[in-house]
């Protein structure tokens, strides 16, 4: 039995499949992952992402604290509310996690991956020591992601006058604290939505009334397909420890402007990079999928995450490859060698083919 | 939530079902309880009519979202049909696995294969254990 969520049982009365994430039980879909994944591209629909890991850092020096911990700056997070994706990166460049840092009054709020949960506070603790800040986790905090063109709709649509009005205002990477909740213009699918930090205690009434209005309850299954389409990488799956974010298709989240001393910097700027990460499609018969082995004219490279895209209605994958330019690759897919072609990701969004060759 | 699992089919240990008729035909497909562990099938590689296939050889391939799984001939025989509608609809193997998500039709060399096959009891226990 693993750890369960503030909506186990609102899971199971939706006709969740179940499964263990990372030593939590949680739905993998509610019958078709398709057609979570299709309610999400074309109307609305939620996922409990309450196994995520919420730490709040506070006092005196926490931004100084985060422009150390944190490859990206906070510094640019100038409004309370504001949001920034970043890598947290080991002293040789290897992306420990990547996670979304709010401004929050008075400090700052970290959303980390729930694998990744215990070294990214054990790697936190161990840097704060000496810092006059203070590392809080909140697991009181659950976190409801309602996504789609619909989604702030629905949303909003159960919220009071002024503050629904300001949700609806809300821009992308802005959220907005009323009360215990706090709302993010943030997701991981590529379409609008909104993320939800509210009290466990709140979230099984606002799933209740969101599923009164049509909200689709979708699982870890489609929004693995829908981050994939969406071209954002997966932790464990496209980066990891020994891969940079140069790597990983995550420059643009390094901060390299002014001097900033941030942990992993000297081993960046020292560092060839000779893969990248980019996107992949196939439009045959089949479908691409992680480790499968990927042949260019200048070396060997590897799919790191595959699968089908439903919105595409054919195969789409995340691969490192050495650095170079080709229009195609050749992938090994079940003992057949394919072409595949070479794009750059995204590959769908809102609800649209983006990919450019 | 428990697989539907019919009494008057047999069953390979490989998960798929058989169904035979009077002629020595057979026509085959893969289980409820197959279909739901792949999840949402995507594509689906049939074998050619007239090819020949011995028991157990690989006569197919189902795609899902989240896995590749091969189709195995539970008997021995020619291939003397496929179900064409799987290579536009192959959803039709979540949605109906015993009836319109069939995969192919099998004229067995040795009805004998058929004594190798599980009963529906035998294949359940199988599943349960899994």
């Amino acid at each position: 039995m693993g750890n369960k969520t503030a909506l186990f049982q609102k899971h199971l009365d939706a006709g969740a499949k179940i499964v263990d994430f990372s030593g939590w039980d949680m739905p993998i879909h509610y019958g078709s992952q398709i057609e979570e994944h299709h309610k999400v591209r074309r109307s609305a629909g939620m996922f409990d992402v309450s196994h995520m890991t919420v730490v709040d850092i506070s006092g005196a020096e926490a931004t100084a604290f985060l422009q150390k911990l944190l490859a990206n700056d906070v510094a640019k997070l100038t409004l309370d509310g504001k949001a920034l994706y970043s890598g947290m990166l080991n002293v040789n460049g290897g992306i420990i996690d990547d996670l979304i840092v709010y401004r929050t009054d008075p400090g700052y709020r970290l959303v980390v991956n729930c694998a990744t949960r215990e070294k990214d506070l054990n790697w936190i603790n161990k840097h704060a020591d000496g810092f006059p800040v203070e590392v809080e986790e909140r697991p009181e905090i659950a976190l409801l992601a309602v996504q789609g063109p619909r989604a702030v709709d629905k949303v909003t649509s159960f919220l009071k006058g002024a503050t629904a009005e300001s949700v609806r205002n809300l821009k992308p990477f802005r959220s907005l604290a009323q009360d215990d909740w706090r709302f993010c213009r943030t997701g991981y699918t590529g379409e609008d939505g909104l993320e939800i930090m509210l009290p466990e205690a709140d979230i099984a009434s606002f799933w209740q009334q969101l599923l009164s209005e049509g909200v689709a309850p979708c699982g870890l299954g489609a929004r693995d397909t829908l981050r994939l389409e969406a071209g954002m990488n997966l932790y464990g799956t496209d980066m990891d420890e020994n891969i940079t974010p140069q790597e990983a298709n995550m420059g643009w989240t390094v901060a390299l402007k002014d001097d900033r001393k941030f942990i992993g910097r000297q081993a960046l700027e020292a560092k060839n990079t000779s893969h990248r990460l980019t996107g992949l499609i196939f439009r045959g018969r089949g479908v691409l999928r992680g480790h499968q082995e990927v042949i260019t004219p200048d070396g060997k490279g590897e799919i790191t995450s595959g699968s089908f895209s439903p919105t595409l209605g054919f195969s789409i994958a995340l691969a490192r490859i050495p650095a170079g330019d080709y229009k195609t690759v050749k992938v090994l897919l079940r003992s057949k060698e394919v072409e595949a072609e070479v794009v750059a990701p995204p590959f769908v969004r809102n609800g649209k083919a983006v990919f450019k060759q | 939530m428990m697989s539907n699992t019919p009494e008057e089919l047999k069953y390979a240990t490989s998960h798929e079902w058989v169904k035979a008729d009077e002629e020595g035909n057979v026509t085959v497909g893969i289980t409820d309880h197959a279909q739901d562990l792949l999840g949402d099938i995507v594509f689906v590689e049939l074998p050619e009519v007239g090819s020949l296939v011995a028991a157990t050889d690989e006569a197919g391939v189902v795609e899902s979202v989240k896995a590749a799984s091969d189709v195995y001939a539970p008997v021995a025989g020619e291939i003397i049909e496929v179900n064409e509608k799987l290579n536009d609809s192959p959803e039709l193997v979540n949605s109906d696995p015993y009836g319109d998500g069939w995969f192919f039709k099998i004229k067995m060399s040795d009805s004998a294969d058929l004594d190798n096959l599980l009963a529906a009891d035998e294949y359940s226990e199988q599943c349960e254990s899994e």
